[in-house]
């Protein structure tokens, strides 16, 4: 090969295997995207049941009930709408009434029921996930007592 | 009075970093060897004073003054000992404090030794470090002053975030910062180089040390952070692709590509201008890093700080470093003049098939991380980037270069023989698959991939001991002298082997446990058993206890297997009364390089509790490998020591003389 040949082949090589690269993380976010909801907005957002989104807002007191197991049910709630989850497996420590969260999952086909494989509430000191905390604000949602949503 | 002499320390660090930003550029600019000698001088007051600065900040912690708001925030008078000095780094200010501080440790380090170094290039390189800590001590005095009083003074701190309070914390980020900080020694070599517009094999042979040191200081700071997440999260994972985790991950795979080009251009003078791209590069991505944790734009189980004038520093700091170095790129790359030329398969074609490979792992790393905030920022849309996206965009790209790890060190320089050293890994590709198929038909079950999986980390094991030994000349020489040949190998084969040999003792514990774990989350009362993996467990119950800080409820678990003890378990649920904060302590038993992994959940009304038990089998294979390849950093760096400075390659010995030229 001359060295011209040589250098294409590298080149071609190279911008081979990028193209291929692109292609794939195209691939994968079409795949592996979950977008972020609060209850408020499932009204008119059309969530088709199977697809895979975060669900967040603040756990409503009250609603904590355990079940069979290892199952836990809670309601999410804006304080404009409200959406009932179902959980199997153990919740964080920081989980608890009133306070914010993020739930990780689908609506089951033929229910208004959201079933999370992963509950989240990973949090700074005011106890409201960031995700969350911006779109409450957005809503003008204020809390009562002591926390407040930067 | 102490905690102002602090604080003045740090004024006077901000003043030295600007004089040897200046004196020593100016010094080069008019050929001025006097000025050009005051750069090693104000490094080591500078590091001087950042170390008295600190360690003014750790008096005050340990002497629990809360009288300075950062001990009162983040601190504890009840709190052990350990805690109250890592606390110092477990916040934002004391954590840039630690920045600041081993950043000041490399300047030192290179003025101390680097006396072989042409002046000019001291001069130049040490003057880029001084523009970096007068930046970031400059940050820290305006936006994250952890020497600010409290009057009047509270009598009681408000304690460290418990997650925080561990061991892991303590040891975690100053390893973390000695990796991605200690990179910007070579991004300060990178710009040297471009404002002198000079760049030789020489500079590469002084540059693979740091990048090296910083190289094995960051992959045990990965490890260690990983294997804290894994026990003290409770959640049983080891690695979540959090926009944290994958903050020091990018600087690491940039780095481990720097490494393996700069050995290019070292050997043969090829890809200069890649290496010092890749220089700048990856002490960007750390820099990236620092904004991304510090500046509090994630949600995440990392970002304590949230503070949007802190955030446009970082940024501002990132725009002027990363668009400085990438502007004077353009403008002198092209002035640099290429290299040796190489055949596409040799051993130069091998390692720009690794560095092709990492850098595009590292760039679909930070196109998921990024994506969601570029996103929300342009339309305010949500969206998590989360571990499938990861997993199949990074295990795609990574399996072509596992595969090809191997065959790198048996090509041969300038133009090599693919078909010839696949003729010598056909052992290695036997053992990969028979050992393999031993698992297989001893454990069975799982995917078949998996499999694959683990055959190619087998491989990767024996493809290392395969270079070892064609090295000693095992089969071709007597034993007797393939033993002498082996021992004096040069520290660098030894390095590469051992780094290699790590990385697929880490595939293996990733592919193990990702197919083969179990878990089961049960309701236990006393005396119920669960089994996973082979092992009974028997929930045997509940005791109240309590610690300097804290009180805490733990179940006891004995484990048998076959109806034979084998050892017992405590699993924990603690309370943190000064932050009202619970977590968990899970409780983990090891067998071989397996865990049973045991943590509570809520107690039931009747006596019961949620148990989640995981078997993790082969789990200790992944920071085990890279305790091995941070072994073979420092072995290859042992080797390199005695030649930072000296542009002749002077060999230490004959025999290894002798084996290099064979290779």
């Amino acid at each position: 090969m001359t060295r011209k040949q040589k250098r294409l082949a590298v080149i071609g090589g190279g911008v081979g295997f990028l193209v291929a690269a692109v292609l794939l993380v195209m691939f994968a976010f079409s795949q592996s995207i979950a977008y972020f909801y609060v209850p408020g907005d499932l009204a008119t957002a059309n969530v088709p049941p199977g697809t895979r989104i975060r669900l967040g807002g603040l756990v409503e007191t009250g609603t904590v009930k355990r079940g069979e197991g290892s199952t836990v049910t809670f309601a999410v709630t804006d304080t404009i709408g409200t959406v009932p989850v179902t959980y199997t497996g153990i919740l964080p420590d920081l989980f608890r009434e009133g306070q914010g969260v993020v739930a990780e999952g689908s609506f089951a086909s033929g229910s208004s029921v959201f079933v999370a494989d992963t509950v989240l509430a990973k949090h700074d000191e005011t106890y409201m996930p960031k995700d969350v905390a911006d779109r409450l604000k957005a809503q003008g949602v204020t809390l009562s007592g002591k926390e407040t949503i930067r | 009075m102490i905690i102002e002499i602090g604080h003045y320390a740090l004024i006077l660090v901000l003043a030295t970093s600007i004089v040897q930003s200046l004196l020593p550029l100016a010094g080069t600019l008019r050929n001025d060897p006097a000025l050009m000698a005051v750069a090693p001088a104000a490094a080591t007051a500078g590091f001087l004073l950042t170390l008295f600065s600190f360690s003014v900040l750790t008096f005050a912690y340990v002497t629990s003054d809360f009288s300075v708001r950062n001990v009162w925030e983040n601190s504890h008078s009840l709190k052990p000992m350990i805690y109250k000095v890592s606390g110092v780094w477990g916040n934002h200010e004391g954590s840039m404090m630690l920045w600041l501080l081993i950043l000041a440790f490399f300047s030192a380090l290179v003025a101390t030794f680097g006396g072989n170094l042409p002046d000019r290039l001291k001069a130049n390189v040490l003057a880029v470090q001084g523009w970096i800590t007068a930046a970031f001590a400059l940050f820290i005095l305006l936006t994250s002053n952890p020497f600010l009083r409290l009057d009047p003074a509270p009598g009681e701190g408000k304690d460290l975030n418990p997650i925080l309070q561990d061991v892991g914390l303590a040891i975690h980020p100053p390893l973390l910062y000695l990796g991605y900080v200690g990179f910007s020694v070579c991004f300060s070599f990178a710009i040297a180089a471009l404002i002198d517009g000079r760049i030789d094999a020489a500079w590469a042979r002084w540059v693979r040390p740091w990048a090296l040191m910083a190289w094995s200081f960051l992959t045990a700071g990965i490890a260690m952070g990983s294997y804290w997440a894994y026990y003290e999260l409770g959640w049983g994972g080891w690695w979540f692709w959090d926009p944290v985790e994958n903050a020091s991950f990018m600087p690491w795979l940039a780095g481990t590509a720097l490494l393996h080009s700069a050995l290019v251009m070292e050997k043969r003078e090829a890809l200069k201008i890649w290496t010092v791209l890749l220089a700048i590069l990856t002490f960007s991505l750390s820099l990236l890093g620092t904004f991304l944790v510090r500046s509090g734009v994630l949600t995440s189980v990392h970002a304590f700080a949230t503070d949007p004038t802190r955030g446009v520093f970082i940024l501002a700091i990132l725009i002027v470093f990363i668009g400085g170095a990438l502007s004077l790129f353009a403008f002198r790359a092209p002035a640099l003049k290429a290299g040796g030329l190489f055949a596409p398969i040799s051993r130069e074609g091998a390692l720009v098939f690794n560095n092709l490979i990492l850098t595009t792992a590292a760039a679909t790393v930070l196109t998921g991380t990024l994506y969601p905030l570029v996103l929300e920022s342009l339309t305010g849309e949500k969206i998590s980037v989360g571990a499938p996206f990861f997993n199949l965009t990074f295990g795609l790209l990574m399996v072509p270069l596992l595969l090809a790890v191997p065959f790198g060190p048996l090509l041969a320089w300038k133009r090599g023989d693919v078909l010839a050293a696949g003729q010598r890994l056909f052992a290695a590709v036997g053992v990969g698959l028979a050992l393999a198929a031993i698992v297989q038909w001893m454990h069975g079950g799982g995917p078949v991939l998996s499999y694959f999986g683990l055959a190619l980390g087998f491989y990767m094991l024996a493809g290392s001991v395969t270079d070892l030994a064609l090295r000693a000349g095992v089969g071709k020489v007597s034993a007797g002298i393939a033993r002498k040949r082996l021992f004096g190998l040069p520290g660098s084969a030894f390095g590469t082997a051992l780094a290699h040999f790590g990385l697929g003792v880490t595939v293996i514990g990733i592919v193990a446990v990702s197919a083969f774990e179990t878990e089961h989350v049960v309701e236990m009362k006393p005396g119920a058993t669960v089994t996973a993996g082979g092992y009974t467990l028997t929930f045997d119950g509940m005791r109240q206890g309590r610690g300097a800080n804290y009180t805490e409820e733990s179940g006891h678990f004995s484990i048998s297997r076959a109806g034979v003890k084998a050892g017992e378990v405590w699993s924990s649920k603690r309370f943190y009364t000064a932050r009202r904060m619970p977590t968990t302590e899970a409780g983990i038993r090891t067998f071989g390089f397996s865990q049973l992994y045991v943590s509570l959940g809520d107690q039931m009304g009747d006596g019961g509790i949620v148990v989640r038990v995981w078997w993790k089998p082969m789990i200790l294979c992944i920071w085990f490998g890279t305790l091995i390849m941070m072994a073979g950093g420092a072995v290859s760096l042992f080797d390199r020591r005695l030649r930072i400075g000296a542009p002749q390659g002077a060999r230490t010995t004959k025999a290894a003389a002798r084996l290099e030229a064979a290779e």
